[in-house]
């Protein structure tokens, strides 16, 4: 799966898909495939506000719990219910319909820190390679 | 005296199929000190990897488990002699070919480990031990039976062990053996060629609650693999998948058998994981015997317990669990979705006044408390075929 060159990534294996100050947040390919499959999606209510770096939620596989990470502040304007009845459209269609929680950025350039496309990709093959070591 | 501190890393011990694990895409990881394989996502993943073993057949590389046999050095019996002291079922009532679920205790009745005892011949017994607690049980089997007529030894790096397991892996087994498996009964076990190879012990043994075999083959790793590929060739019609520890845990959960350092410890006795049929105080005198009499007289403080969440959350091993105002009463020992109810169980210990059916009791899930109840266990009982005469 291509990783998308709009979205901002960070090292905990969020994306982030911005337009001026709202913004889509979800869990990277990679992320779905060290997981495995995802049983379990718990995230905010609308209104919770998010600040870079703290946990806001998680995804749980049969194996494990993974805490989600905010990859920038704001405030949460709505969460994917759908992901309730449908866990596993994170493993499926990470990118697009498995997003997790829609919200409004308190200062959009500070996805500037962030990961491009091509950082990422790169992050994650030093990954694999660590793993495979 | 002088000492040398180097930062040492430790490297976990590999399967003689750690390459091949590596080839088919396994995601690794550390248990007990072994690299070993949790899931095989190119192959569906655990939760179709656990399915496999409920509905057709499931292969697991299971040679971390360890293996110590026992045999009488002069006087008839003595094997016997030391396995009795050494473990708390009956072995005496074993025949030749015949295995038990037993395990070995500490003085005080709490667990050095669950051990598969076999009955190999009239004076040998092997013991299958776990994979984390090896040395530990090679040293503890040496200490108490110094005193007895049987010498020990340790075959834990001789044997690659497979788990065919699963309502065909007796379907499976039949192409690659000439062995009558129809006349192997549960728990029983015989010699006979498989996969080319001569005199392989088969078992009708396993740790899923499924009908199944464990195989033990020389442990070089041309053999490991040759034997591996001959179990997936043969189980390709009946849809066999490659099985990891995450789907072994799950499956074994479903059937509450225990998992050494969960269920059961060094710190947890025999009454309270509640496997009191395994331990017949009545044989003789064994290691544990003494104190678990005296335990017998009193009340159980916690008890072994099933959980079904009714609220939406997944019990997960070492949560807390909780009274409905919000006292402290116990933990969850393992706890997972189970992938064949559809439902998150997990097994607990609590008081023993908390243990009756349909008990409400809440699971301390991160922050939040969960309601869960009080269920029947095993979680998952296969029906057993009646076998044809």
């Amino acid at each position: 799966m291509s990783y998308p060159t709009q979205f901002r990534y960070t090292k905990d294996h969020e994306w982030i898909d911005a337009k001026g100050d709202a913004a889509t947040v979800g869990i990277t390919d990679y992320a779905q495939h060290e997981l495995g499959d995802v049983v379990f999606v718990e995230l905010p209510a609308v209104g919770t506000a998010l600040i870079t770096g703290k946990t806001f939620g998680s995804v749980e596989s049969v194996k494990a719990v993974s805490e989600i990470y905010a990859p920038a502040n704001g405030e949460v304007t709505e969460a994917n219910s759908t992901l309730q009845n449908k866990p596993e459209l994170i493993n499926t269609d990470p990118h697009v319909t498995g997003w997790l929680v829609k919200i409004k950025l308190s200062n959009p350039a500070e996805l500037n820190s962030l990961m491009d496309a091509a950082a990422y990709e790169a992050f994650i093959e030093e990954k694999k390679k660590e793993a495979s070591a | 005296m002088e000492s040398v501190a180097s930062p040492e890393k430790i490297i976990p011990r590999k399967t003689p199929l750690n390459a091949l694990h590596r080839r088919l895409g396994a995601k690794m990881v550390n248990f007990g000190g072994w690299d070993m394989p949790v899931e095989y996502p190119a192959n569906g993943g655990l939760v179709a990897e656990h399915k496999a073993v409920r509905s057709g057949v499931g292969v697991f590389d299971v040679s971390h488990m360890g293996d110590i046999c026992l045999h009488t050095k002069q006087r008839p019996g003595g094997a016997l002699q030391a396995v009795q002291h050494l473990t708390m079922n009956d072995a005496s009532k074993l025949a030749i070919g015949q295995a038990q679920y037993s395990a070995m205790l500490y003085p005080q009745g709490t667990f050095v480990d669950d051990v598969i005892v076999h009955r190999l011949g009239e004076d040998d017994y092997l013991l299958v031990i776990n994979a984390g607690t090896r040395e530990k049980d090679i040293n503890w089997v040496r200490t108490n039976t110094a005193s007895f007529d049987c010498v020990v030894e340790d075959l834990s790096d001789s044997f690659t062990q497979l788990a065919i397991q699963g309502p065909r892996a007796v379907d499976v087994l039949r192409k690659l053996t000439d062995v009558s498996l129809d006349s192997i009964k549960n728990y029983w076990f015989t010699h006979g060629t498989a996969c080319g190879l001569r005199n392989i012990l088969i078992a009708r043994t396993g740790y899923t609650g499924e009908d199944g075999f464990e195989i033990y083959i020389p442990s070089d790793a041309s053999t490991s693999e040759s034997v591996w590929n001959q179990v997936i060739d043969a189980g390709r019609e009946f849809g066999i998948l490659p099985c990891g520890l995450g789907a072994r845990n799950t499956l074994r959960l479903e059937a509450k058998m225990a998992l050494y350092e969960h269920e059961i410890s060094d710190t947890i006795n025999v009454w309270e994981a509640g496997l009191n049929r395994y331990c017949k105080l009545d044989k003789g005198d064994f290691v544990g015997r003494s104190e678990l009499a005296k335990l017998r007289e009193q009340s159980l403080s916690r008890t072994l317990v099933g959980l079904e969440m009714v609220e939406r959350g997944i019990a997960r091993d070492g949560y807390r669990c909780l009274s409905e105002t919000g006292e402290a009463i116990g933990y969850i020992t393992s706890g997972s979705p189970s992938p064949t109810l559809g439902k998150n169980i997990a097994l607990a210990y609590v008081p023993p006044a908390m243990s009756n059916l349909g008990t409400t009791i809440c699971v301390e899930v991160r922050s939040q408390k969960c309601k869960a109840q009080v269920v029947a266990t095993p979680f998952y009982k296969r029906i057993r075929k009646a076998i044809a005469s």
